[in-house]
């Protein structure tokens, strides 16, 4: 079983899902995770060696669609939606690195 | 050599399917951005991903051409990170159950193995403002997402390339292989095809693996080479001063010939891959591995085994047609065409000699040229009509201006005269005009003889107006002379 | 109040216009909307146009010319579509979900989206961005979530049917609570196309409706194969008329599910009462053990998160939505992200972000889809046995705004009885049966996948012997 959730912890897993929060947010969510974590225990602690995984509940196999070509969406409509937008282009403030 | 290059490629290639992997929108290179776009593809909320199957048919073409395995069922899943490129800020691919494993490929007598290969999603494409286009320097940049859905495979191999240049034969290979089943257009200058390479170094006969170094995107051959030979000689430099290779993700800079570390000062990279719920299992059958096989084009190597068997021509010219595309089936035709004169690996001679420089002059393919033009030029030098520089020229022509060698020929009234009893008749007719000409050139030394000979041939030639066969006419005077 | 069923067939012989219909659900939307806040949007407009339309066509559906609200996660081509978050920012969307089209061709009329806990986490609808939803027979309480918008609607008398969305007991529980039907259909018979997905394994939309027969008719309306949700099930929908007749129906009581811990007395009376009324009209009534039901919330409290941390990743301030600045793109999306998400959202993304992490996807997300399988194994015992199982929806009446907020962990046991059918991907439906102190209680009735005929004809004769 894993320890506690820590700060750091949560503070990484932050990071990880981009949410800049705030440190009452990080404080009140190192206690609320952990209790719900001692809670998910009973599942960590399960024996389930032989049990395999179910990640669907559907029994269906090789759905696919022919490759056919479609029109789009009209461009006007799509970028009317974005934050900022140039040149036909969605516009993003500086990147900082590559894509990992 | 003090120490072994170990190399390692993941090879991304697009595949050449009509519409994305996931939607109906055209996979289609250098349209106005954001013109192929739908809520797919641009990850609206709400919206939900439908494999093609042809990407699936694709696939499972390569896994026929490199002897990969194809387990009874391959699971996409969900590769998280953020960036912006990526409209759901996860790209759909596949991880602990791809749709091949296990296979090989051949390069140059060695065995690569091929791990994997996989299916996934294409990102878009960000355009950098300011800082002359480089990312790290532009004040901002802009998507375009007509490349996010495009089918990839990326096709892993095992750590088995040993050189720089073993590693571009490898890719050389692989993209005549994809090329020659029809999967993708593998031009890496459009960006279809987009090369990773692991690099790690280790004292020549060590067994060992060194730590290694994963360089991303290297879009070209020669990048790819000079990368390679850069990141070997880096690591080599830190184990003999001591120091440790630290394993990472580097990025090549084409104008400072080096790699770069590709550190950002994120959190390190922790991709949370599970099954994408939006999908349902591939589980190829029988049926669609049975089609597969049945419409598999030739492979260039079993294309190479038949050209040296069936024509008896070296490999490196069977190379060579099989390289170019178009070159081959050119050959093809104009050998069915050939009637009666001249052989396979005449017309082989010519093609990689005469048409290949035309088509490398005139950057064209030989899809353009008529190849029973070809056989019709090989029929005319085989029997004699023309001689080799006639036929050269003759051929030149015929190439250019997309006529037929006989028309030319007589056109040029360059049809050589090889009958031999005109030939024999041309040559009693110079003795008779010499009397004692035979007494003389008897008596001559070897050296005189050959003078004497030559002047004969240069008589007959004139008289014949310059197109007598010299071949027949030298063999000729000489049975002559002796008699 | 009119039935659909009711209204569809007056339209249909043209003994009443849809117009007509729908004026008298906007006039009691115009009366008690400011009270019960069931709405992120009405669309009186366009519902009026609608509505003419459908009394101009020569070729009424269905469901013709019956008011229908919609939960504020499903696409509308053209009109905002919020999931009752900040980040979607009134975002429009450039399509409209599968269901949409579906209800729009059997001749229904939409009066507006309604209002949900944000991104359909929370059991309450008070996690929404836009305010909470009030129980139209309590407003001191809540409506249940997270469709409370679609349920309150039904039950206020604002829309004769409404759609919802059912991952964890999005339906059901909020059907309790407001004393309507709420099913959630079996997984892959009701396109997700267009659904804002919450956690994609487990997310199914279901209708909303005052009595089962309306229930099954809007059922049969949205179940249809989709190409364009992989996860649709292909064939033949059945129908869904299978009277009430209960003769020789084996029932099974779940023990864990009467027996359990926080089951209000109330609660677990009417169940046993129900299964008493089955009985009664013939029914064979035993009881089984589900065991591993109990494992049930903690299973799902892993797979939800961890399949929504990565469905709400692409709410990152670049092609739609709200954007708040930052110095570089990752600032921009994490600053986006803080603003635009609400507590319970962020806490769920934290949730599955950390079980999907290196180190610990075997001890938590692995582990929630093992437990999964043990819980589907339960399911295919119990049905060998028997063909429908009852247990309650929720193990509490409506509880008073605010009751729950404090603790995450308290609000998230009001699914004990309902997330187990999301993991299985079976059907179930909450049917009202009786009240405690004038709260209504839903009793609810599971049946194995594509069970759904039968479920309908137990849930019909439970609502004939209701209170
Ligand atoms: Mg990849
Ligand atoms: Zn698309």
């Amino acid at each position: 079983m894993a320890a506690r959730i820590t700060r750091q912890d949560v503070e990484h897993v932050a990071r990880l899902a981009r949410l800049a929060l705030t440190e009452a947010e990080v404080e009140a969510l190192t206690h609320e995770l952990g209790a719900i974590l001692d809670h998910a225990a009973e599942v960590s602690a399960l024996r389930t060696a032989d049990v395999p995984p179910t990640a669907h509940p559907l029994p269906l196999v090789n759905v696919l669609r022919p490759d056919e070509a479609r029109t789009g969406l009209p461009r006007d409509e799509v970028l009317a939606e974005a934050p900022e937008a140039e040149d036909g282009r969605f516009r993003v403030p500086r990147i900082l690195g590559e894509a990992p | 050599m003090k120490y072994e290059i170990v190399i390692g490629l993941e090879v991304h290639a697009e595949l050449a399917t009509a519409s994305k992997l996931f939607c109906g929108c055209a996979n289609e290179f250098g349209g106005e951005p954001n013109t192929n776009i739908c809520p797919v593809c641009l990850g609206l909320p709400g919206s939900l991903p439908v494999l093609n199957e042809k990407a699936v048919e694709y696939a499972l073409r390569v896994a026929e051409a490199m002897h990969l395995r194809v387990p009874e069922r391959s699971v996409f899943a969900r590769k998280n990170y953020f960036y912006p490129d990526m409209p759901k800020d996860y790209q759909i691919s596949q991880y602990d159950m791809p749709i091949t494993i296990d296979g090989w490929l051949d390069v140059d007598g060695a065995r690569v193995g091929i791990t994997r290969a996989h299916l996934e999603e294409d990102t878009g494409k960000s355009l950098h403002m300011g800082g002359g286009g480089r990312i790290h320097d532009a004040e901002y940049s802009l998507i375009d997402y007509n490349r996010a859905g495009v089918p990839l495979l990326e096709i892993v191999s095992e750590p088995d390339i040993r050189s720089p240049e073993q590693a571009k034969r490898y890719v050389e290979e692989l993209r005549g292989a994809l090329l020659a089943i029809g999967v993708s257009d593998v031009k890496m200058e459009e960006g279809s095809m987009r090369i990773d390479a692991n690099v790690s170094v280790r004292p020549a006969g060590s067994e060992e693996l060194g730590t290694r170094c994963e360089i991303k995107n290297l879009n070209s051959l020669r990048s790819l080479v000079r990368a390679i030979e850069y990141e070997a000689e880096r690591q080599w430099a830190l184990v003999e001063a001591g120091e440790r290779v630290v394993q990472e993700t580097r990025h090549w800079d084409e104008e400072g010939g080096r790699t770069v570390s590709g550190r950002s000062k994120e959190e390190a990279h922790d991709y949370r891959y599970f099954p994408e719920p939006d999908l349902v299992p591939v589980a190829p059958t029988d049926e669609m591995r049975a089609h597969v096989r049945a419409t598999m084009p030739e492979l260039p190597s079993e294309r190479r085994a038949r050209y040296v068997q069936d024509w008896g021509i070296r490999e490196e010219d069977a190379r060579i047609l099989v390289d170019v595309p178009g070159l081959g089936a050119y050959a093809e035709t104009a050998v069915a065409a050939l009637d009666g004169g001249g052989t396979a690996k005449d017309v082989v001679n010519w093609t990689r000699q005469e048409v290949l420089a035309y088509l490398n002059e005139s950057g064209g393919s030989p899809a353009e040229l008529t190849p029973e033009m070809l056989a019709e030029l090989v029929g005319l030098f085989a029997a004699g009509k023309i001689s080799r520089s006639q036929a050269k020229d003759v051929l030149d022509e015929s190439l250019r201006e997309q006529k037929w060698p006989r028309d030319i020929v007589e056109e040029q009234n360059l049809s050589q005269v090889s009958d031999e009893e005109v030939l024999a008749q041309a040559i009693e007719d110079v003795l008779a005009a010499n009397p004692g000409f035979i007494d003389e050139y008897r008596a001559a030394d070897d050296k005189l003889k050959k003078k004497k000979q030559g002047f004969v041939m240069g008589q007959v030639r004139d008289a014949l107006d310059g197109k007598a066969n010299m071949q027949v006419l030298t063999r000729l005077l000489a049975q002559r002379l002796v008699s | 109040m009119t039935s659909a069923v009711e209204i569809a067939a007056g339209v249909r012989a043209g003994r009443r216009s849809a117009r007509d219909v729908l004026e008298e659900h906007l006039s009691r939307i115009d009366e008690r909307e400011g009270e019960i806040h069931a709405f992120n949007l009405v669309m009186a407009d366009q519902a009026r146009a609608a509505a003419d339309a459908v009394d101009a066509s020569d070729d009424k559906g269905p469901l013709a010319g019956v008011p229908i609200a919609v939960k504020d996660n499903m696409c509308t081509r053209g009109i905002p579509t919020t999931c009752s978050s900040r980040i979607l920012d009134e975002w429009k969307p450039p399509y409209d979900a599968t269901v949409i089209d579906r209800v729009r061709a059997a001749g229904a009329v939409i009066v507006g989206k309604t209002n949900l806990d944000e991104f359909a986490m929370g059991s309450s609808t008070e996690n929404s961005a836009f305010g909470p939803t009030r129980n139209p027979h309590d407003l001191t309480r809540v409506p249940g979530g997270s469709s409370g918008g679609s349920a309150a609607a039904v039950a206020a008398g604002f829309a004769t049917l409404a759609l919802g969305s059912d991952t964890g007991g999005s339906i059901r529980q909020p059907a309790a609570l407001c004393g309507v039907v709420g099913a959630k259909p079996t997984y892959g018979t009701v396109s997700r196309y267009g659904l804002i997905a919450f956690a994609s394994s487990l997310d199914q939309i279901g209708p909303f409706a005052s009595n089962i027969d309306d229930s099954a008719l809007l059922l049969e309306t949205i179940w249809a194969h989709d190409p364009c949700d992989s996860t649709s099930m292909p064939g033949a929908r059945p129908s869904l008329e299978t009277g009430s007749d209960v003769r020789g129906l084996r029932v099974g009581l779940i023990d864990e599910m009467v027996a359990a811990d926080g089951i209000e007395p109330a609660v677990r009376d009417a169940v046993v009462r129900a299964s008493d009324a089955l009985a009664a009209a013939g029914a064979e009534v035993g009881s089984v053990s589900l065991p591993s039901t109990r494992y049930g919330i903690s299973a799902y409290y892993l797979i939800a998160p961890a399949e929504a941390s990565s469905n709400l990743a692409r709410y990152d301030g670049v092609r739609y939505g709200i954007r708040v600045p930052g110095n570089d793109v990752a600032e921009m999306n994490a600053n986006t992200r803080d603003a635009g998400f609400g507590a319970e959202v962020k806490r769920r993304i934290m949730l599955g972000t950390y079980a999907l992490s290196a180190g610990y996807y075997d001890a938590y997300y692995g582990q929630a889809q093992r437990v999964r399988t043990l819980i589907v194994r339960d399911f295919d015992r119990a049905y060998e046995q028997f063909d429908v199982l009852l247990a309650p929806t929720s193990p509490t009446v409506a509880f008073e705004l605010g009751a729950k907020t404090a603790d995450p962990l308290a609000m998230y046991l009001c699914d004990v009885c309902t997330v187990p059918v999301n993991l299985s991907g079976q059907c179930a439906i909450s049917v009202p049966f009786g009240d405690a102190a004038g709260l209504p209680i839903g009793v609810q009735v599971l049946a194995p996948a594509l069970g759904e005929p039968v479920m309908f004809r137990a849930a019909r004769a439970i609502e004939q012997a209701a209170p």
